[in-house]
């Protein structure tokens, strides 16, 4: 029986990319910290949702790889985390999304995030957003609407 | 009760161990975002090349301590001008600096009587601290705010009196205000300067035209290329003592590129106007800087 659910948890796609559950919390577009800009520029300038998709891939897996904050991502619920930041970037740069998330203060409770750590995590993000291509003055635009969530990441 | 001595060594080592690794918890290695930090500026604190900013020196954030060191030549037309400096910034909070300047009067020197190659050399030694704001995160409007000071001394104390300075020492008070807006990849800074100095302190402080301190306006605005490379101009706003060397109102027009997390190399074209009684000093200015 153990060997079957195995087996088919394997095989079946749904089911590799398991999410785990997580305490109940309000769902609410204004969780993602920012509201979205207006007009379809910014998602242009970021390829639309194939080119934030391909820019979310390359940041988790960076973030989680890194060896300054990786630590802080292992044993976290990658599934999940890739779903939700494609949501609130996708959600951010008017993409045409909604983000169903948590706030960002109730994500990075007590996780202990210092500020060296937060810059690591900017430098991730602009090395993924230059992977796609991004143009650096977009870039920043995007990075203005995450520079004021770093109250609710980083501790004191 | 007889405790083994391997017990106690073994506790106390991992007492020990628990202490480092809270430490390391506390304790961040360094890791400012690039350029963040800006560049040594020529009395030695961090800032822009003519203006100090209201940020830290080093690469350290606010779980530790960096340092930076600077070396800056300028070749203008009738003068050279060169500065080493040091700082140390604790906790993205408290910054110490050193700085020594060596102006170089080459035939100018001659001309008034001081000898050929006569050098005036000045020792700065400046604190600053950042009082409130961010120049990166937090609100988009808050700017990063931070008070200094700077006890220079000139080391040419005769000449300086015989210039017509009232002193060979003097004391700079600032306030900067910095931040870098994201929306329009664009750094501002705005700093306002109380000081008696003549041609920055080089030629003294205070003289017969006035004696007290004045507030100057200082600035600069930058643009960010790229994550290494921004391009901008300063202005620096400066008193006029003497009677018998005019002093102007200082600009420059910068490149600055990051090679790499620990050196920051920079250009620029600077007019310093009138010095020490010849006109039109323009030139290129030269800066390595190092961060740690
Ligand atoms: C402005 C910067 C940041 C943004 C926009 C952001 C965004 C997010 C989002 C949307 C989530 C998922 C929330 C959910 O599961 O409902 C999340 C979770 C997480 N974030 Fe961040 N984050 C930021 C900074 C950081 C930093 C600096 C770190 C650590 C270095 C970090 C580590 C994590 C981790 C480990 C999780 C997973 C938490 C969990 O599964 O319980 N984040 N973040």
């Amino acid at each position: 029986m153990f060997a079957f659910v195995a087996f088919a948890a394997l095989m079946t796609p749904q089911a590799a990319a398991q999410e785990q559950p997580v305490e109940p919390y309000k769902i609410d577009p204004t969780n993602a910290g920012a509201a979205p800009f207006a007009g379809d520029g910014m998602a242009r300038a970021f390829g639309g949702q194939d080119g934030i998709s391909r820019i979310v891939d390359r940041f988790v897996t960076a973030n989680f790889a890194d060896r300054r904050i990786g630590e802080i991502f292992m044993n976290q619920d990658e599934v999940r985390l890739r779903r939700v930041l494609f949501e609130q970037f996708c959600y951010i740069l008017n993409a045409g999304c909604t983000y169903t998330g948590r706030d960002m203060r109730a994500a990075h409770k007590d996780m202990g995030v210092q500020q060296g750590d937060m810059n690591r995590l900017v430098e991730n993000l602009q090395a993924a957003m230059q992977a796609e291509r991004v143009p650096f003055a977009a870039q920043n635009r995007f990075l203005a609407k995450l520079a004021p969530m770093r109250r609710d990441v980083v501790e004191r | 009760m007889i405790v083994p001595l391997w017990t106690k060594v073994a506790v106390a080592a991992g007492a020990l161990g628990i202490a480092a690794a809270a430490d390391a918890q506390q304790i961040a290695e360094p890791g400012k975002l690039l350029l963040t930090n800006g560049i040594g500026t020529i009395e030695g604190a961090s800032g822009g090349g003519l203006t100090p900013w209201a940020v830290i020196a080093g690469n350290a954030t606010r779980d530790g301590i960096g340092v930076q060191a600077s070396a800056t030549a300028a070749e203008l037309k009738d003068y050279d001008f060169q500065v080493a400096g040091v700082a140390i910034g604790a906790l993205d909070r408290v910054e110490l600096s050193y700085a020594r300047q060596r102006f170089d009067t080459n035939w100018v020197g001659g001309a008034l009587g001081l000898g050929n190659d006569y050098k005036f050399d000045q020792d700065v030694w400046g604190a600053k601290v950042k009082l409130a704001g961010d120049m990166v995160y937090g609100s988009e409007w808050m700017p990063s705010i931070a008070a200094g000071v700077y006890y220079k001394r000139s080391l040419d104390a005769p000449i300086v009196r015989a210039v017509g300075a009232r002193k060979a020492e003097g004391t700079d008070l600032y306030v900067s205000a910095t931040k870098l807006f994201l929306r329009w990849s664009l750094l501002a800074n705005v700093t306002l300067r109380a000081t008696n100095a003549n041609q920055n302190g080089l030629l003294g402080f205070g003289g017969d035209k006035r004696n007290a301190r004045t507030i100057h306006p200082e600035g600069s605005l930058a643009y960010q290329v790229s994550r290494r490379f921004v391009v901008g101009g300063e202005f620096r706003s400066k008193p006029d003592n003497l009677g018998i060397a005019r002093e102007d109102d200082w600009f420059d027009a910068f490149a600055a590129y990051a090679l790499n997390r620990n050196l920051t190399a920079t250009v620029a074209f600077a007019d310093l106007g009138s010095v020490a009684t010849v006109e039109g000093q323009r030139g290129v200015l030269f800066q390595i800087q190092g961060s740690f």
